[in-house]
């Protein structure tokens, strides 16, 4: 498994939780599946507590660059109040919100799906969500990024955006019309039909696009059924504050143009393709097992009756 | 006919007057539209420093000169955008149109209500009001001190980015406190609410100067309130 190449090692005293999270119970999980696999360096430390408790405990993650990296688009001022700050109270909070309830050793993903409760959202959820927002969006810059993607990534824009331009003026527009505090994102979109049984035939390439979304305040795609998150900008006043007061179209034009990382956007393309992937697969093969089934269970009955009256 | 209000009473009346030749009527509409009500940014009546050591100048001046004068510009682009609309009976426009109103109308709104809720210290920001609010205060809430309390608490958890409001609701006589979320105006939480004190808890509105701690924002900004203007509010909506 090729792993995001900008995450920084795991200090020795952490799991990744991922490894252990079987996305089953509702339909805001089976893209849970993909996320999970790109973001495992969201580890969960085991502490001990004294001799006898243990407590599973979020750390909060450093960006993987040192806080002076992206000076002086975004100032190292901005990364100590913005990481050090909020992003750490994000974690305190809410490891004492989920401290000794359900939530307690779930993973990150696991909470933010429970918490947003199907939009009648919990009191962790704020927190649980702007944690993995925050990691997710570190992650989405680099010292020197920006530029244009290349490849398969770039195909996709051209293909569902007509052109990287125009990408980039959607994308824009999405971030400075977020009316208040919230996100904006670039998400790969599966088309599926999760109404009860609905058959979702199978999928082709074709039936799954890029789409830029915007969401309120710590709200994230991984709460929206079959959607892969790729690329993320923060547009709450704080992040761009400091350096940019109320200019928030020049916070987002050179997050664009200058520190966007597309190889992280790539890869996490790579990995939502390789999901999807799987999860079609492991679906045509319980297909194939239902159709088999049917086909036997239709075809023995047949035989028994003869058999039955026969011996009648 | 909420479209009503969009208009100035001349533009109205001549909108609405009867002409018989609807070219004319026609002409004389899209020559109204000039007569659009346009919103101005409206003045402080203290200067940006006056608010001092509580709230900067230049946070001042940026929230007023700039996040303000945006919400008005683009209210007013809105509401162009709107006659437009309507002139034109492009319904789908006109619906669409609805959140850029609610957020620039309710941030111009907001803001004209938030400036003359405070005042500097030598203008009596801060006193408390000893009139017939502050008994009301007193009736609902225990103390002011409790009121502040709630407000602070009531602020300091709103996520993302709204205000947070001391009201009173005309139809059941009583005070009341209610956060708003984004620029949402008070009336959007029920429409006998008029507000009589609200505080912006957008981070545009502390951050350069208490950067995340929003609760030392809330703490300090008791000493430029300005309880007369809430006061004459009161007296003028429950009489
Ligand atoms: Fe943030
Ligand atoms: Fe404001």
């Amino acid at each position: 498994m090729k792993l995001l190449s900008l995450s920084t090692p795991d200090s020795t005293t952490c799991y990744l939780s991922s490894s252990a999270f079987l996305p089953s119970h509702s339909n805001g999980f089976q893209n849970l599946a993909s996320t999970f696999k790109f973001s495992n360096n969201q580890a969960r430390c085991i502490r001990k507590a004294g001799a006898t408790k243990v407590t599973a405990k979020f750390e909060l993650k450093p960006p993987p660059y040192p806080l002076n990296a992206l000076e002086p688009i975004m100032s190292q001022e901005t990364f100590e109040y913005h990481w050090g700050k909020h992003h750490r109270a994000y974690v305190d909070n809410l490891n004492k919100q989920i401290e000794g309830t359900d939530l307690d050793g779930k993973s990150l993903e696991e909470t933010i799906v429970i918490a947003y409760n199907n939009g009648d959202i919990l009191p962790a959820f704020n927190n649980a969500a702007q944690v993995w927002n925050h990691d997710f969006f570190w992650e989405s810059m680099k010292p020197g990024g920006g530029g244009k993607p290349s490849g398969e990534l770039l195909k996709l824009i051209e293909r569902d955006f007509g052109s990287f331009e125009k990408f980039v003026d959607q994308f824009k527009l999405a971030a400075s019309t977020q009316f208040g505090s919230g996100w904006a994102w670039l998400a790969y979109k599966e088309n599926r039909l999760d109404v009860g049984n609905a058959v979702n035939p199978l999928a082709t390439d074709e039936d799954k696009k890029l789409v830029i979304l915007k969401s309120p305040n710590a709200v994230n795609p991984l709460v929206w059924s079959h959607h892969h998150p790729l690329l993320t900008i923060d547009v709450l006043e704080h992040a761009y504050y400091l350096d940019y007061q109320n200019r928030r179209p020049d916070y987002i034009s050179v997050f664009m143009n200058k520190l966007v990382s597309w190889e992280a956007v790539s890869s996490r393309l790579e990995q939502a393709k390789a999901v999807i992937a799987e999860r079609e697969r492991e679906e045509e093969r319980k297909r194939r097992e239902e159709e088999e089934k049917s086909t036997t269970s239709e075809a023995t009955p047949t035989p028994e009756i003869f058999a039955d009256s026969d011996t009648d | 006919m909420a479209i009503r209000t969009l208009f100035t009473r001349k533009t109205l009346t001549s909108i609405l007057r009867n002409d018989p030749n609807p070219i004319v009527a026609g002409i004389a509409a899209s020559t109204q539209s000039r007569d659009l009500h346009v919103f101005t940014l409206p003045d402080l009546a203290y200067d940006y420093g006056a608010l001092e050591p509580v709230i900067s100048g230049e946070i001042m001046q940026l929230h007023h000169q700039k996040h303000h004068q945006t919400y008005v510009t683009n209210y007013n682009k809105a509401l162009e955008q709107l006659h437009d609309a309507v002139g034109k009976a492009d319904s789908s426009t006109t619906v669409k149109l609805q959140n850029a109103i609610k957020f620039n109308g309710g941030g111009h709104i907001n803001h004209s209500i938030f400036w003359k809720n405070l005042a500097p210290v030598r203008e009596g920001g801060g006193e408390p009001p000893r009139d017939s609010l502050g008994w009301a205060i007193d009736t609902h809430f225990g103390s002011l001190e409790a009121l502040i309390q709630k407000i602070n608490a009531e602020g300091a958890a709103l996520q993302g980015s709204g205000w947070v409001w001391l009201g009173l609701d005309k139809e059941l006589k009583r005070l009341v406190v209610e956060t708003t979320a984004n620029q949402d105006p008070l009336v959007t939480k029920g429409p006998s609410l008029v507000p009589l004190l609200g505080i912006d808890v957008w981070e545009h509105a502390y951050y350069l100067q208490y950067k995340n701690v929003r609760p030392d924002y809330l703490k300090n900004i008791w000493k430029v309130i300005n309880w007369k203007y809430a006061s004459e509010v009161y007296e003028k909506e429950s009489s």
